[in-house]
């Protein structure tokens, strides 16, 4: 079985169809399991004290921040080299969802950073290079809108992805480059294994990390299913148009 | 109910507020489009279906 078939629109369709509700369902109890567990049911850090339950937002958010954006360069790179338009069009859904989740990131980090570092903001390389990845998020959806031809606004958004993936990238890799910054390196580095957060804290973290995950999911299927429909909408417009 | 938050407890409210308050946003738009764009489609399709075939 290829994947290639779900470049077809219609095997896409009929495949999302049964699969959304399903994926819905585990994001809303995965999401909804973390932050409660999370909200309600864990301690205070002995220095940070209740301010840390804001890392069931913040760290998911800044996680999918940063995926989405990846998720749009494969996909991105699939549209410039076979051309599937699914490609383009799930790349198109994403970029709303991931800059909202940059959003997310940069509001919580602020409100997290004013009582433990004693500013809302500082020119700290995560800092910066979110708020990049956060222009560059904008500056991809105004691209879409400003340019008439899909396939062109496909192109030339397909470029602009691959530009801003070392943004992206630097953004989580940041920390690791410079050191002068006020952020903290990865709490849960995936590479090396080893985490400085208790498992108290860490378990309600990752339900709530693969909630965000799958909510990503649930939110670019749905979006992208609403792209399809909406380039053949066009379509019969169009031949509605040229017959009258 | 909610939980003793301390001094922190306007940070950590007003995380979560926003927070839940983007992505509630963010669902029902794209749900609110869906249907527009879906209802929109079926209505052209009935359309071109009753359209005489020019071809």
């Amino acid at each position: 079985m290829s994947i290639w078939k779900y470049a077809n629109p219609t095997q896409f369709m009929r495949t999302t169809r049964w699969l959304l509700p399903w994926l819905s369902a585990l994001a809303i109890l995965s999401v909804g399991t973390g932050l409660i567990w999370g909200f309600f049911f864990t301690p205070d850090d002995f220095r940070q004290g209740s301010t840390v339950k804001i890392i069931y937002l913040h760290v998911p958010s800044a996680l999918m921040a940063i995926n989405a954006w990846l998720m749009m360069l494969v996909t991105s790179l699939i549209w410039l080299i076979r051309r599937h338009h699914v490609s383009a069009l799930l790349a198109r859904a994403a970029a709303p969802v991931g800059l909202v989740m940059t959003l997310i990131a940069l509001i919580t980090g602020g409100i997290w950073g004013q009582p433990m570092w004693g500013t809302y903001w500082a020119w700290d390389p995560r800092l910066t290079s979110f708020l990049i990845l956060f222009l560059f998020y904008l500056g991809y959806i105004a691209l879409w809108q400003a340019v008439e031809t899909q396939d062109t606004a496909a192109d030339l958004t397909s470029v602009l992805c691959l530009v801003g993936s070392v943004f992206a990238l630097l953004s989580r890799y940041a920390v690791n480059f410079w050191n002068q910054g006020l952020h903290q390196g990865t709490s849960v580095p995936v590479a090396t294994g080893g985490r400085t957060v208790s498992d108290v804290f860490f378990v309600p973290l990752l339900i709530s990390m693969a909630g965000f995950g799958l909510m990503f999911v649930v939110l670019v299927l749905l979006r992208t299913r609403t792209e399809i429909r909406a380039r053949r909408l066009q379509a019969l417009l169009a031949r509605e148009r040229a017959a009258s | 109910m909610i939980p003793d938050l301390g001094k922190y407890q306007g940070a950590v409210l007003s995380a979560y507020a926003i927070s839940l308050l983007l992505i509630t946003v963010t669902v029902a738009l794209s749900l609110w489009r869906a249907r527009v764009v879906k209802q929109q489609l079926n209505d052209a399709e009935a359309r071109a279906k009753q359209a005489p075939d020019t071809h």
